[in-house]
C-alpha cells in the first residue's frame, strides 16, 4: 500500500470524522466525565471525582428491575420480529416467482420505515383502546362481554408497538441474505430427498444467519435505547433503563443519569460486539 | 438498513424452476404476508380516517361526522403548540441534513473502496455511532454545548446529533451501492486521460445517481422523523417529532391524528419523489445503452 492511497483514504473520510468526533466520540466522553462528578442539586455539576453515582446505580434495587423489564421487552421484540421477518423474507425470495412483483412487495414492506415512528405508535390507540376497534368488534360478535383491559397501556401494547416498528429491520437484511442463496443448491437438496422443512432448517436458516445477525443488531440497539414507546404504550405501568435516566434529567440530576447511561451503553456495545464476532458486516454489505 | 430496495441483487431466471403447481406452504405464507401488510398499514389508516371527523370527534371509532375541523384546529389553536413553526424548522433541518449526508456519505464511500490503514477503526466508530442510544448522545451533546458556553439550537447541536445517526445509514447504503460499481470503469476513464475530479463528475456520479437519491431519501426521512437525539439538543424551539411527542402527552383530541396525517402525507411525497427519480434515472440509462 502506498502512502498516497493511504492519504487519499483518510482525505475522503475526513468529513465523516469531522461529524463523528464532535457528535459521537465527544458526547460519550462528556457523559463519561459527568458520571464521575457530583451534582449541586440545581442542574449544575461539581467537577470532582466520585464513584458514588455508579455505587448508586449498582446498589439500587430499582436498577435490577429496570434492566429486567428492558431485557424482557428486548427479548420478546427480538423473537417476534426475527420470526416474522424470517418468514416474510422467505416468502418474498422463494415463493414469489415474478421478480418485479417481489421487489414491489418488498417496497410495500419498507415504506413505513420512512414515516414517523411516533405516529405509527399512537396509531394503535384507536385500535387497542378500551373502546377501540378490537374490543368493540369482539364484544359485537359476542366473544367477550367486558372490554379486554390488557390491550392498551400494558406490556402487551409495548411489544405490539415495537414489533410493528422494528420487523422491517429484520426483513431487509434477511431478504438480502436469502436473495444471494443459489437456487440450484435448494434444488439439489430437494432432488436428494430433503423435505421442504429440511431445506429451511439445514440450508436457508444457516445461510441467512448474517442477515439475522444484522437485523438483531438494529432491533436490540433500538429497543434498549428507547424510552418513549415504553412510556406511552405502557401508560406508566412499565419503565425502561433509558426512561429512568430521562426522568433524572428532567429534574436536572445529570451525574446519576450519566452513570446509568454509561452502564447501559457499555452493556449494549458489548452485546453488539458479540454479535459482530459472528458476522463480518462490512463484507456482508459490500457483497 | 443495508439495502435500499433497488440495490437488491437481481434474481435471474426468477424463482425456483419447479413444476407450476404451488406448494401448500405458498398459500400459508401468502396469507401470513397479507396479514403482516394489514398489520403494518391498518393502524395508520385508522388514524388518517379518524383525523377527518368533525368537532364532535373523539380518539376512537365510530367516526363522528366528516370535516377538516381538526386540521384547521391544528394550525390555529395555541393549545396545540407551534405546529407551523416546528414543521418549517423540521423541513429546513432535513434539507440541510440531506445535503450533508449525501456529500459526506459519497466521499466516505469513495474512501472505503480501497483499504487504508485505520479503515476498520473508522468503520466501527461509525457502527458505534449508529447503535449508541440516541438519548445518551443527546445528553452528551447538550452538556458539551453548555460546558463550552454555546447555546443549543436546532440548527447547530441538533443538526450535529442528527448527522451522527443519518451518516452511518448513508455510508452503509453507499457501501451496497459502491459494491456494484465496477472499478474497471473509472480505471478506463483515467486511462483515457480524465483527471480524478472529471472521473468522479463525469463517470461515477452519473452511474451512481440512483444510489445517491436513495442516500438522500434516508437522510431526509431519518432527520425529519428523528426524535431521541433531538430531544436534549434542539434548544428552545421544537422540531416536528418533538412537537408530536409533547402532543401525545397532553392533547387528547383528533388534532393529534390530523398532525399524523399531515406529516405522513409529506413523508409519502418524499418517498414517491425519490422512487420516481430513481426509476427515471434508470430508464434514461437503459435508453442510452447502445443496442446489442
Amino acid at each position: 500500500m502506498t502512502l498516497r492511497s493511504a492519504l487519499r483514504g483518510w482525505l475522503y473520510v475526513t468529513p465523516l470524522l469531522l461529524v463523528l468526533v464532535p457528535f459521537f466520540v465527544a458526547p460519550i466522553l462528556v457523559v463519561l466525565a459527568a458520571s464521575f462528578m457530583e451534582t449541586d442539586g440545581f442542574g449544575g455539576i461539581i467537577p470532582t471525582f466520585t464513584l458514588a453515582n455508579y455505587a448508586g446505580v449498582f446498589t439500587a434495587p430499582l436498577t435490577f428491575n429496570l434492566y429486567l423489564e428492558t431485557i424482557k421487552f428486548t427479548l420478546f421484540t427480538w423473537a417476534f420480529s426475527a420470526f416474522i421477518g424470517f418468514w416474510i423474507a422467505y416468502f418474498l425470495v422463494f415463493h414469489v416467482r415474478n421478480q418485479l412483483i417481489a421487489i414491489g412487495l418488498f417496497l410495500v414492506c419498507t415504506v413505513p420505515f420512512w414515516t414517523s415512528n411516533i405516529i405509527r405508535m399512537i396509531s394503535w390507540i384507536p385500535l387497542l383502546g378500551k373502546e377501540g376497534l378490537v374490543n368493540s368488534t369482539l364484544i359485537g360478535i359476542g366473544v367477550i362481554d367486558q372490554p379486554l383491559e390488557f390491550l392498551l397501556f400494558s406490556s402487551f401494547a409495548v411489544i405490539v408497538a415495537y414489533v410493528h416498528q422494528l420487523t422491517i429491520f429484520m426483513v431487509v437484511p434477511i431478504f438480502n441474505a436469502m436473495a444471494r442463496i443459489d437456487k440450484r443448491l435448494i434444488e439439489a437438496a430437494r432432488d436428494n430427498g430433503a423435505s421442504r422443512f429440511d431445506v429451511v432448517r439445514l440450508l436457508v436458516l444457516p445461510l441467512s444467519k448474517s442477515g439475522i445477525a444484522l437485523g438483531s443488531i438494529f432491533v436490540l440497539s433500538i429497543v434498549m435505547g428507547d424510552f418513549f414507546v415504553v412510556k406511552v404504550m405502557s401508560g406508566g405501568g412499565s419503565a425502561s433503563v433509558v426512561g429512568a435516566f430521562y426522568e433524572d434529567i428532567a429534574v436536572l440530576q445529570y451525574p446519576p443519569a450519566a452513570a446509568s447511561a454509561i452502564v447501559l451503553t457499555t452493556a449494549l456495545m458489548l452485546l453488539v460486539a458479540l454479535i459482530l464476532r459472528t458476522v463480518d458486516i462490512r463484507k456482508e454489505i459490500a457483497r | 438498513m443495508t439495502a435500499q430496495p433497488l440495490a437488491v441483487p437481481l434474481r435471474r431466471g426468477g424463482g425456483i424452476a419447479r413444476p407450476a403447481r404451488r406448494p401448500w406452504t405458498f398459500y400459508v405464507l401468502a396469507t401470513a404476508f397479507a396479514l403482516y401488510v394489514l398489520g403494518l398499514y391498518g393502524p395508520m389508516v385508522c388514524i388518517y380516517i379518524l383525523s377527518f371527523q368533525d368537532i364532535r370527534g373523539g380518539l376512537v371509532f365510530p367516526m363522528k361526522g366528516l370535516s377538516l375541523h381538526w386540521f384547521v384546529d391544528l394550525f390555529t389553536q395555541a393549545r396545540t403548540g407551534d405546529v407551523k413553526g416546528s414543521f418549517d424548522r423540521s423541513i429546513r433541518l432535513a434539507v440541510v441534513v440531506t445535503v450533508i449526508t449525501v456529500v459526506v456519505s459519497f466521499m466516505a464511500g469513495l474512501a472505503f473502496r480501497r483499504r487504508f490503514p485505520g479503515d476498520t477503526a473508522v468503520f466501527y466508530l461509525m457502527i458505534g455511532s449508529l447503535v449508541a442510544p440516541g438519548l445518551v448522545l443527546g445528553i452528551g451533546v447538550g452538556l458539551g454545548f453548555t460546558f463550552l458556553g454555546l447555546e443549543a439550537s436546532w440548527y447547530t447541536s441538533a443538526l450535529g446529533a442528527q448527522l451522527s445517526w443519518t451518516l452511518p445509514f448513508g455510508v452503509l447504503v453507499m457501501f451496497a451501492v459502491m459494491s456494484r460499481f465496477n472499478t474497471a470503469w473509472d480505471e478506463a476513464a483515467r486511462d483515457l486521460g480524465a483527471t480524478p475530479w472529471q472521473t468522479i463528475r463525469l463517470v461515477m456520479i452519473p452511474i451512481l445517481a440512483p444510489g445517491l437519491v436513495a442516500v438522500a431519501l434516508f437522510g431526509f426521512t431519518l432527520s425529519y422523523d428523528e426524535f431521541a437525539r433531538s430531544l436534549q439538543t434542539a434548544g428552545p424551539l421544537n422540531t416536528l417529532p418533538l412537537e408530536i411527542w409533547s402532543m401525545t402527552l397532553n392533547v387528547t383530541s383528533p388534532s393529534l391524528y390530523a398532525l399524523g396525517t399531515v406529516t405522513t402525507v409529506l413523508s409519502f411525497l418524499i418517498i414517491g419523489a425519490s422512487l420516481g427519480a430513481i426509476v427515471l434515472l434508470q430508464r434514461r440509462r437503459a435508453r442510452r445503452r447502445p443496442a446489442g
